[in-house]
């Protein structure tokens, strides 16, 4: 058991899965495949007496049926410390910018198990974007789970980035999936630039890279992270593009024959994305987590399967759509944990403004189809475009308590005080006076 | 003899095992691995060999391993010491788990342990028991032999529900302080055999507890103190209700909500498949927050399990079950309780993986063909019964469920509208104008009674419908070409939804309407909604109504009893009187 069993004869090959009779041999164990493809590692995903079914993490292409095959004993571990930082890798901890091979050093298994509830504690930590739409409307805390919803072509790898820029975390860990090879080296650049780098790890799979690597991203990247958060370090983990991931999914599940769900993907889509988001966590006595994640919502459809199961795990969403974040529909669950301790107006002001913004997006579908407008209707149109303006454009870079200064001028340019639906008590204090 | 058995297979959370001597279906057995014990539920047999759904990570098992069977089916510890505890789905106590983990080292505390179970109620606390039966009494299962107090309860300690015909009682242990296995009777049964008693039991969760004399009809309202619910789409007292709602529209928020102010004796809340962090809001508020109705702490009268998306998905399905049967077990006191299952579609999930990889012939959208008959027999097991001394308990089931898409035409929420007596459907639109809770007034239905006579209910909800389908008129012809008449009730309507429907669940008033302040409410809504205005135009009407509708938000948020709380009153029905037509 202990000197590593080689065996060279492999029965059958289909997708990125090969089967073979072997013994001794543990679930979830990793192998090596040597073959004329080159060498890749393998992990057991099936045991049925004496056949072990293998998934060669760089695809079967090429893998012929007397490659060499040799048991590891182990599951998949991935180099972890320090020695990351600054550093790009592929999914399976390999290095990809050309630096030195970290596998000899300390590592870390992926996929550890569930944190215990009990040990959580509740969020408390305002994360600070300066962007209004964040910090006033869906403020983003630490150890929050945060999804982009964005259809593709949309700029969330610039929102990514600029988050991860302005954000106070002592490390980044990027987990690119299915990424442009252009996209990568933006990110490492923009990175560089603000000498971000130097506390930022990559595990990037590009779209040319084999699918299995892009499964592994996510699970490398929050391993990882995980191991800087129980040291006790604040980090910030950036997950994009995690439709590629479910597409990876969706793409080995159906080659496994397993029957698909809807629309192809397997049934356990729902649980393997919350496997991987409920590693967001604020360690009581340690580090935290938290996960900004990109999903692309094919056709825009926020009931394709991708974005509609990650919504149901995740606390909260934004929608990016032309560029700018959507009021309706973006949502922070965790903001009521820190909104409450900012200023005393901010909820009240971020519940009416955003009432009103509503009631104009219905007025102006009546003024596009060309109906008369009433003294109410000019009042919300008039809002409504200096809200725009002044709160949803993304070149507004101010903190919050100016953004909620800003939010009182907006009212009071546009409404008397009893139309705005604030407590009296709150509009006295802080209503503009005018002059 | 203890049957045992070989692993032939292993396929993600199954494995395949084959096993000499007998074992029965839903039996729980161990996979041995080194010094860890994995514990897993015979889901099938078939070919000699069956199949187990393992409560753990399969990693490192292999063919040829042990596995040991217990000859018992998957079964909760039943006694004094429930209350207050948050247990994952198999009912291990999760904060003991933490302990038990971090003795190993202190990174290992955070996470949870695979193969570590722990008794789900403690054998060291001691409660102090007051007999009740005497000896030489004739007893059935569930009938009372003395009792303990836990927290504001005599919690009853019964004749196990396990046993069978009529027992005579051979002695009873005299008062004093005893663990939850300490014996504290004798029984001897028709054949002259002794058996023991323990304070403690055990009970299958897949199996009703059905000591009871008979079931009766829901017919108490069960007052949530949410305005929505307890006016228009009302719960009863041992019936069952559903939630379905496309993500955000606030779902676990609503059931937070009740959870916390619903006017029951024990809520039992299963978080099944949802976030962690919601979990450990509650766990972290609802120790220091009071139940009004007792003063003490809200936690005293909860149970949370907890079984979040990240841990194992076989355990996830036996959350629910281990809820409910936790629920029949206080019942059985005659007390009323409250099951807040959170999601059920997380657990129709559990259930479709699991059918998956036992390669059954999937139903529609991959789930089993009997995902119908368990969604009604789950929900069957709510109910208000008699019990055997006369007393009256309930358990009441209120599920959410999580439609893919948000789409309500998906096969749990249909599975689950079919069975269940109210529909709280909360809607994307509503929530998307923050209007919370974001229970759809139109599309949902209650077959209960509320806590306003139904007739006026009715007129109410009529208002409702007639204004949205003026606002829809409106979206077409204009405001212009809509008569005052009709905008006029369109903004009674938008009023009504404003001041009564809607109700901020952060708001330390607003957030729980008792029953006679929601008639309160409800009568000077209904002055609003039946005047006739003296206005000639429209934005005088509308400025009315909004200035109307911010003074009944500041009443709204005005403590009962205060000197504004009338003050509020007098100027809500003087603006009513001024705007009427004389």
């Amino acid at each position: 058991m202990f000197d590593n069993k080689v065996y060279r004869k492999i029965d059958s090959l289909s997708g990125s899965v090969a089967t073979l009779r072997a013994e001794g041999v543990k679930y979830g164990e990793i192998a090596e495949i040597e073959s004329r493809a080159g060498t890749s590692l393998a992990q057991v995903i099936k045991l049925d007496r004496e056949n072990v079914t293998l998934q060669i993490f760089a695809g079967a292409r090429g893998v012929d049926t007397s490659a060499r095959v040799r048991f590891l004993g182990s599951a998949l571990r991935i180099p972890c410390g320090d020695a990351l930082l600054g550093r790009a890798f592929t999914g399976t901890g390999r290095p990809r910018d050309g630096g030195p091979d970290l596998s000899s050093g300390p590592t870390v298994e992926t996929g550890r198990p569930s944190v215990n509830p009990a040990r959580r504690v509740v969020p408390k930590k305002m994360v600070r974007t300066n962007i209004p739409m964040i910090d006033l409307f869906n403020s983003l805390v630490e150890s929050q789970k945060l999804p982009i919803f964005a259809k593709a072509g949309e700029p969330y790898n610039e929102l990514l980035s600029r988050i991860a820029l302005q954000a106070e975390v002592d490390v980044i860990v990027l987990g690119g999936m299915g990424l442009k090879y252009d996209d990568y080296l933006k990110f490492r650049d923009t990175l560089d630039e603000s000498g971000a780098l130097a506390r930022t790890v990559m595990f990037v799979h590009t779209a040319a890279d084999p699918v299995v690597e892009c499964m592994l991203v996510p699970d490398a990247s929050l391993a990882v992270a995980e191991e800087f958060a129980l040291r006790g370090k604040r980090v910030l983990v950036l997950l994009t593009d995690m439709t590629s991931f479910a597409d990876a999914l969706k793409e080995i599940s159906i080659t496994m024959e397993q029957i698909p769900s809807n629309r192809g993907y397997p049934g356990n889509l729902y649980s393997e994305l919350a496997s991987r988001y409920e590693k967001a966590v604020d360690f009581n006595g340690a580090g935290s987590i938290t996960i900004l994640a990109v999903t692309t919502m094919p056709g825009d459809d926020v009931t394709h399967p991708v974005p509609d199961n990650t919504g149901y795990i995740t606390e909260g969403q934004f929608y990016l759509r032309n560029g700018r974040i959507e009021p309706f529909g973006s949502l922070s669950r965790l903001k009521q944990q820190v909104n409450k301790d900012t200023r005393e107006d901010h909820r009240t002001l971020m519940d009416a403004m955003i009432k009103l913004y509503s009631s104009y997006k219905e007025t102006a579908e009546k003024q596009s189809m060309g109906f008369r407008m009433s003294e109410w209707d000019r009042k919300l149109i008039k809002y409504g475009e200096a809200f725009e303006k002044g709160m949803m454009d993304l070149a507004v870079n101010i903190p919050l308590e100016q953004a909620l200064d800003r939010g009182w001028e907006i009212l009071a340019g546009c409404f008397e005080r009893s139309e705005t639906g604030i407590p009296s008590k709150l509009s006295d204090k802080y209503w503009p006076r005018k002059g | 003899m203890q049957t045992t058995g070989k692993i032939t297979g292993v396929n993600g959370n199954m494995v395949t095992v084959a096993f000499d001597g007998a074992v029965a279906q839903n039996e729980v057995g161990y996979a041995i691995l080194g010094d860890v014990r994995v514990m897993a539920e015979i889901v099938r047999v078939r070919n000699g060999l069956c199949d187990m759904q393992v409560f753990d990570s399969t990693n490192g098992l292999e063919i040829g391993g042990t596995v040991e069977f217990t000859g018992d089916l998957l079964s909760v510890e039943l006694g004094p010491g429930l209350l207050g505890m948050v247990y994952d789905g198999l009912q291990n106590p999760l904060s003991e788990l933490a302990e038990e983990a971090s003795k190993k080292s202190f990174e290992d505390g955070f996470f949870l342990q695979r193969g570590m179970y722990l008794n789900g109620l403690s054998r060291t606390a001691k409660w102090k028991w007051t007999p009740s039966a005497k000896p030489g009494a004739e007893l059935t299962a569930g009938e009372e032999i003395g009792w303990v107090p836990e927290g504001i309860f005599r919690h009853k300690i019964m004749v196990p529900f396990s046993l069978r015909g009529r027992y005579a009682v051979k002695s009873v242990a005299p008062e004093g302080e005893y663990g939850v296995d300490g014996e504290i009777a004798v029984l001897t049964d028709s054949a002259g055999r002794d058996v023991p008693v323990k304070m403690l039991q055990r009970w299958p969760v897949k199996v009703p507890l059905k000591c009871y004399v008979e079931r009766l009809a829901p017919e108490e309202t069960l007052v949530t103190s949410i305005r929505t619910i307890d006016t228009f789409f009302p719960v009863a007292v041992g019936g069952t209700y559903c939630i379905p709602g496309p993500f955000g529209a606030g779902k676990t928020v609503l059931q937070q909500t009740t959870a916390r102010y619903a006017k029951v004796d024990v809520v039992i809340s299963a978080a099944c498949g949802e976030r962690a962090g919601e979990v450990v809001e509650t766990l972290k508020e609802f120790p220091e927050l009071t139940d009004p109705r007792t003063g003490k702490s809200l936690m005293e009268r909860t149970i949370i399990i907890c079984n979040t998306s990240s841990m194992p998905v076989a355990s996830r399905e036996a959350s629910v079950y281990t809820a409910v049967t936790l629920a029949e077990y206080y019942r059985q006191m005659g007390l009323n309780v409250l099951v807040l299952a959170d999601s059920t579609s997380r657990w129709a999930q559990a259930m479709r993986e699991l059918s998956g990889r036992l390669e059954e012939i999937p139903g529609e959208e991959a789930f089993p063909a009997y995902l119908e008959s368990r969604i009604a027999a789950f929900y069957e097991r709510a109910g208000r019964v008699t019990l055997k001394d006369g007393s009256v308990g309930s358990v009441t089931i209120g599920g959410t469920v999580s439609p893919a898409g948000g789409n309500f035409d998906e096969p749990v929420t249909q599975a689950t509208l079919k069975v269940v007596s109210a529909f709280h459907g909360l809607s994307r639109a509503r929530s998307d104008a923050r209007r919370y809770p974001a229970i759809d007034p139109l599309e949902s239905w209650s077959k209960y009674r509320p806590v306003i006579e139904s007739a006026r209910v009715e007129k109410a909800r009529g208002i409702l419908r007639k204004g949205s389908e003026v606002g829809q008129m409106m979206k077409v012809v204009g405001e212009e070409g809509t008569s005052l008449e009709d905008f006029t009730v369109y903004l009674k309507a938008e009023f009504l939804d404003a001041v009564y429907l809607q109700q901020n669940a952060f708001s330390a008033v607003d957030a729980s309407t008792p029953e006679d302040r929601q008639r309160a409410m409800f009568e000077e809504t209904e002055k609003a909604l039946s005047m006739e205005c003296r206005f000639e135009d429209k934005d005088e009407t509308r400025k009315f109504f909004l200035n109307l509708q911010q003074a009944f938000i500041d009443w709204n948020n005005t403590p009962a009893g205060s000197p504004e709380y009338e003050a509020a009153v007098k100027d809500i029905e003087t603006r009513i009187k001024e705007a009427s037509r004389v």
